[in-house]
């Protein structure tokens, strides 16, 4: 006998896995509440390109270029619109381990090229909160499924922000993993030095408990080694992803990068991320100045870089093995291809691609140094709240530099967790945790202990 | 740094992109925008500076020589445009053209 006292889409992971675990939900009641839900709401978002009718487990929303094995996986793109993978990533297969079920495959920008979702080859995805803004990029879909409660989670990717932001810009937890963390089989490659797949969720516990799923080597990415547990930095939380022992964030330093909160930065939108490093401080926190003085060089580092080893990855969408030919690529990746190839090639490699790659060591060896004075390192996720659709789409270096709070973390390989802090006009801000390499345990811990004192979470968006 | 439209028409070559007239002059001008913003990486003084290409420290992971698990035939080929008698159908190396 099951009744419904309340509506099932509302759950968090956590909730959820308890109410199953006591048999007082089944997993078919779980899907047909979301499924009704995607009917009903995602014609109007977009943030769906596949939904599978017949899904019955735990609801995840997968982004479209993360391979799911006989349902479409096109990357947001024409190039390969029809592409059914013949076999699962890791981290779906990981997944359905544990009882989920891929409800759909979600929107992005074309080949995860974009910081709007407005790139995709399938129409925009828009933002919950208000319907003419863009919920970010390129992880768009993503976000908005676990905005809208259309998913109890979903998983995107991250090479310059494409998780941070939309989580930011959408109002939900995301979480960028160290390089190496989380295993790439199965993704579909944007840059390979930068490339990580990561949770959106509605709180930091459920974080925890996907990333507690899909992290640790599979043999099958030659840059992911390591085990799935690793302790914290701070040694305060034992071996394990499931507890948190931290109550207070006494002890705890938290670095605030002055170059993060400068010029561009939107004085709304300062004032959130302000309040909440506040309330980091009444909870005990130790707020310390830093530097990273290479800032201001990221955005051109990782366009070189990432544009790069994009020509170089895109380069086996040749239409024998699978696709169509390469005139389907849409305007954004083309540039980026073209970009990429003429950093590579002769005479402009040394000047290009080789002197970007060294100021990369510096903004890295900043990170290295900042944290001696500090644990964690704070700030915005994104200079401003979403923007109107159709505003940035015609200056892409305008667009590029969105990202600039988000690519140095991904030119270091740190994790970074996006977490609601507040609103501003009416639209959701992200704060921003960073931590040292391989510490998300700490960063996942303060995000929880914030969470807790804050309770964003009870605000959703009117559909 | 200025690109021109017969630098770009080489470098899509060189990327095996087909862009037609109209896109060689629009990416020429986007193009050129971008790249003049990167040119501030040229004030970075980098000497004796190593290149980060990898931000892990790990070199030359390797595996067991064992053969394991792999796609059926079927299932490689299932995506392909052209297919004939078990084979991946592409243009000839030799051909003319």
């Amino acid at each position: 006998m099951t009744f419904f006292i309340m509506d099932l889409t509302t759950l968090t992971l956590k909730q959820t896995l308890d109410l199953l675990e006591k048999k007082e939900i089944t997993a078919q009641e779980l899907s047909d509440a979301y499924l009704e839900r995607i009917k009903k709401f995602n014609p109007e978002l977009n943030a769906y390109l596949d939904i599978q009718e017949e899904s019955v487990g735990i609801p995840a929303a997968i982004k479209d270029l993360i391979s799911t094995k006989n349902i479409r996986t096109s990357s947001g793109s024409k190039i390969i619109e029809n592409y059914k993978p013949p076999y699962d990533a890791t981290v779906i297969e990981r997944l359905k381990e544990k009882g989920v079920s891929v409800i759909g495959k979600t929107n992005q920008d074309e080949f995860a090229m974009g910081s709007s979702g407005e790139n995709s080859a399938f129409g925009v995805t828009k933002n919950p909160w208000n319907l003419t803004k863009v919920p970010g990029g390129s992880s768009s879909g993503s976000a908005v499924a676990v905005a809208a409660d259309l998913a109890v989670f979903s998983l995107g990717t991250d090479t310059g922000g494409s998780i941070r932001q939309p989580a930011s810009l959408s109002g939900v937890v995301g979480l960028k993993p160290s390089y190496g963390r989380v295993p790439r089989y199965g993704a579909i490659a944007m840059a390979s030095s930068l490339d990580q797949i990561g949770p959106f969720t509605k709180t930091v516990e459920d974080a925890r408990i996907v990333m507690n799923w899909i992290s640790g080597s599979d043999g099958k990415d030659s840059n992911c080694i390591h085990g799935k547990r690793i302790a914290s930095s701070l040694a305060i939380s034992g071996a394990s992803y499931s507890s948190v022992v931290m109550t207070d964030l006494k002890g705890i330093r938290v670095g605030l990068p002055k170059e993060y909160f400068g010029e561009g930065l939107d004085s709304g939108v300062e004032e959130v991320v302000r309040t909440a490093v506040k309330k980091l401080e009444e909870m005990g926190a130790e707020i310390v100045e830093i530097e990273l003085p290479h800032t201001k060089y990221a955005v051109a580092v990782y366009y070189i870089i990432m544009a790069s080893e994009v020509s170089s990855n895109l380069a086996r969408f040749d239409g024998i093995r699978f696709g169509g030919t390469r005139d389907l690529f849409g305007p954004e990746p083309k540039r980026r291809i073209m970009l990429g190839t003429f950093a590579l090639s002769t005479g402009y490699f040394d000047d290009y691609f080789i002197q970007a790659a060294k100021v990369r060591t510096l903004i890295k060896q900043n990170f290295d140094k900042a944290f001696e004075k500090c644990d964690v390192i704070v700030g915005p996720v994104s200079p401003t709240v979403a923007w109107n659709l159709g505003e940035k789409i015609d200056d892409p270096l305008k667009m590029y530099l969105s990202d600039t709070y988000t690519i140095p973390a991904s030119l270091a390989g740190l994790p970074g967790l996006s977490i609601p802090c507040g609103f501003s006009d009416g639209l959701p801000v992200g704060l921003q945790i960073l931590g040292k390499y391989m510490d998300e345990e700490t960063i996942l811990s303060i995000g929880e202990l914030y969470e807790k004192a804050v309770n964003w979470r009870t605000k959703k968006p009117k559909l | 740094m200025k690109l021109t439209t017969d630098q770009v028409k080489k470098v899509a070559k060189l990327a095996n992109l087909p862009v037609n007239e109209k896109e060689e002059e629009l990416y020429a001008e986007q193009l050129s925008a971008i790249l003049d913003y990167i040119d501030l990486l040229n004030t970075v003084d980098t000497k004796n500076v190593e290149p980060t290409f990898n931000v892990i420290p790990e070199k030359n992971i390797m595996r067991s020589d064992v053969a394991g698990e792999s796609l059926s035939q079927e299932e490689a080929l299932r995506n392909a445009p052209n297919v004939k008698d078990g084979f991946f159908v592409t243009k000839g190396v030799f051909a003319e053209e």
